[in-house]
């Protein structure tokens, strides 16, 4: 039965060392549900290490950092679907069921992270809307029904469900459909990132992220946008590799792969002449209007010093940059894997420093430096995200046609493991046929 | 960033940093006159259940000690009680995602609808004073003391942020007061409302009253050149005014650089005086 469930000519592995690997996925999905329940019933946010001077930590640095990863859904399917990039159909799949794990886990964890989650719909119903916060929840609602829609097809062309003759239609439609879906997508999912940057920039009496002044939007509305198409795409090239090094086969095109990178490349170029010109008007205009120095906003005894910034922008942006657009490098795999490494852990500093950073720096001058250490509480259901994503991402693996390479690059000279689907065009036909 | 609204009264505070010792009495009246649970016994049931402690504390009203920096005999301290600053320009007010917290009442005073906010913190992490706090464990009163409670003010659940809100019960009990007396409620004479804090402390430190209202002694206050406020360069707006006679006080007020020019006298009082 389980080997019926397989896409069309793929080999897997047993079903008894698939579900030792989910018991071990399980176990830790486990203990993030565990403290998942105990933060909402019996402890609340207590239970945690937050307090009133850090209200935002591990988790909103975590959600940050996930839907940036996750950009390489929308990204993706703006250059596969709008600009019509065909290569990137062999990765697309990918990258929209990442895309909903990062945001569907991004919304698990927000919904804890509220001291009263049951409320959490009165930011849509008594909606502030100069609150950038408010942008974000409608977009991330939106985009992740936007998401979900994109990643029905994929569901519904498992070859059990797939037989059915009405789920069929419904994912051929729906591929008809994909272009507008992926449009509505690249909106909702750009002023989602953009807002995300946006709740800092506007925080006027912070000003180690305070970007005022592009018409209605900070700064930091446009960095974001960009540093999440700089980062997404070498995401998804890094969840590829992870799940070629796990399966052993080889899943997408090493050309695919380089393409994504070159595209990130180009992103994170456009994004660090960005960055270093935000930096320089920060640090000139932002700061010395708020009375505060450049030697203020940095800590080193507290693990919150100047050289955060240098390996954000340095070491994980301008280095990964060249690896990425200099065609020697970007061919040599090792050189690739290491750059998309570098450019996924500077937006995840970048994250960082916004989330917990900025709330660390005594802005009253009275006032002193804290430091923030996540404890139990926060990390598992962290981490219990992450295995909720190994979770998914495993079953699309075995049960659904995610990489349309992986038969040709692995299976060419050897005979279709599993027996051949039964043949639609015939039914197809008839159906034509009844309907004329 | 919402716009800022004026407002034909406009309650503020004064608080004499020369006169304060530091004594907490504010603080403490502050606690009792809001129904804040006794955070000793809240803190233990935290730590009891092995949970992190730090800065769980509730407290709607800190007293920071400053200090000028000097070792030795030209050494000197100052306290500075920090209730809500109720800014002009919130920095909260705007960033609340469910319109929780707003600034649309006459006199200015930045609300905080409980039942309305669902915890998201961001109004916390946009407050530079730390003038905000969160309610991380359902409030437990010790036994009897709910006959102590002030009735109109509402005892807060789990999961939500609080903050000052110039016992803002009390302005409703005097304009009742000056209705029934056939007085307008709109001009409440000098000391018919005043917050707890101001009420309690032991040095008169805290002057409260209408900044717009000539009768009132903080309108004179704040054109005072030994009056600042905190951040002002953040244009936060503040309503909470501190005086000082020492220099280096009100210079720490707004993060002055040793070499950079300081607030040797405002005279209006900010935007509004």
């Amino acid at each position: 039965m389980d080997r019926a469930l397989w896409p069309e000519g793929v080999e897997r592995c047993s079903l008894g060392k698939f579900l030792l690997w989910l018991g071990f996925v399980g176990v830790i999905l486990a203990a993030g549900l565990y403290e998942f329940f105990m933060i909402l019933v019996p402890d609340g946010l207590a239970r945690t290490a937050l307090d009133n001077y850090f209200g935002f930590g591990l988790w909103i640095t975590f959600d940050l950092a996930v839907i940036a990863l996750g950009a390489g859904a929308f990204f993706t399917g703006l250059l596969k679907y709008i600009l019509d990039i065909k290569e990137l159909e062999k990765i697309v799949n990918l990258t929209v069921i990442v895309g909903f794990i990062c945001y569907s886990g991004a919304m698990l964890v927000l919904a804890l992270d509220v001291g009263q989650p049951l409320r959490s719909w009165f930011g849509y119903w008594h909606a502030n809307v100069h609150s950038m916060l408010t942008e974000v929840m409608f977009c991330i609602t939106c985009y992740l029904c936007v998401l979900a829609i994109e990643f029905l097809p994929n569901i519904l062309e498992n070859r059990k469900l797939n037989e059915i003759p009405y789920l069929h239609n419904l994912a051929h439609n729906m591929h008809v459909v994909m272009p507008l879906i992926a449009g509505l997508g690249a909106f909702l999912s750009t002023f989602h990132q953009g807002s995300l940057g946006g709740m800092y920039g506007v925080l006027f009496a912070r000003p180690y992220i305070l970007r005022d002044g592009f018409f209605i939007w900070p700064w930091t509305f446009f960095l974001f946008v960009l540093s999440a198409v700089a980062s997404g795409p070498c995401f998804s090239v890094l969840v590829v590799k992870i799940m070629e090094l796990l399966t052993g086969k080889q899943l997408v095109d090493y050309k695919v792969k380089a393409l994504m990178c070159k595209i990130a490349g180009t992103m994170l170029c456009l994004y660090l002449f960005f960055k270093f010109a935000d930096t320089w008007a920060w640090a000139t205009d932002v700061l010395p209007r708020s009375g505060l120095t450049w030697d203020q906003m940095f800590n080193s005894d507290l693990g919150y010093g100047e050289w955060l910034l240098w390996v954000e922008i340095g070491l994980c942006g301008v280095l990964p940059a060249i690896l990425l657009m200099v065609p020697r490098f970007r061919n040599t795999p090792a050189l690739l894997y290491t750059a998309a490494i570098l450019n996924c852990t500077g937006v995840t500093i970048n994250r960082y420093v916004f989330t917990v950073q900025a709330l660390a720096i005594p802005v009253m001058p009275f006032d002193q430096w804290y430091n923030y250490v996540p404890n139990w509480a926060e990390w598992a259901p962290s981490i219990g995200v992450l295995a909720y994503g190994a979770l998914l991402l495993s079953l699309s693996y075995r049960y659904l046609p995610v990489f349309p390479q992986e038969i040709e690059l692995n299976y060419r000279k050897q005979a279709p493991a599993a027996p051949a689907a039964p043949v639609e065009e015939p039914k197809e036909a008839e159906e034509a046929t009844a309907t004329a | 960033m919402s716009a800022f609204k004026e407002f034909p009264i406009r309650w503020g505070m004064v608080i004499d940093i020369d006169k304060c010792t530091g004594c907490g009495a504010c603080t403490v009246a502050c606690n009792k006159e809001n129904n804040i649970a006794p955070q000793p016994q809240q803190l233990e049931r935290i730590a009891g259940k092995g949970f992190p402690t730090r800065f769980k504390k509730l407290e709607w009203l800190t007293v920071y000690e400053l200090s000028n920096g000097v070792q030795g005999s030209g050494h000197d301290t100052a306290y500075l009680p920090r209730p809500c600053m109720q800014c002009g320009m919130p920095s909260c007010v705007s960033v609340c995602p469910a319109t929780a917290t707003d600034k649309n009442e006459n006199g200015g005073i930045v609300s905080q609808i409980y039942p309305r906010c669902f915890g998201c913190r961001y109004c916390m992490a946009s407050c530079p004073y730390h003038a905000r706090v969160f309610n991380w464990d359902q409030p437990v009163y010790p036994d009897g003391m709910e006959k102590q409670l002030t009735p109109n003010v509402s005892v807060r659940s789990r999961g939500v942020v609080e903050k000052c809100n110039f016992c803002h019960h009390r302005w409703m009990y005097a304009k009742d007061a000056a209705r029934v007396a056939g007085e307008d409620p709109n001009a409440l004479p000098e000391d018919a409302y005043i917050p707890a804090c101001a009420e309690a402390c032991p040095t008169g430190a805290i002057y409260f009253g209408d900044v717009k209202n000539p009768e009132h002694k903080v309108y004179e206050l704040i054109h005072s050149p030994y009056t600042f406020r905190l951040l002002e360069r953040l244009g936060t707006d503040p309503q909470v005014y501190y005086m000082s006679k020492r220099e280096w006080v009100r210079r720490q007020g707004d993060n002055y650089l040793e070499n950079e020019a300081g607030p040797v006298a405002h005279g209006n009082g900010g935007l509004h005086g």
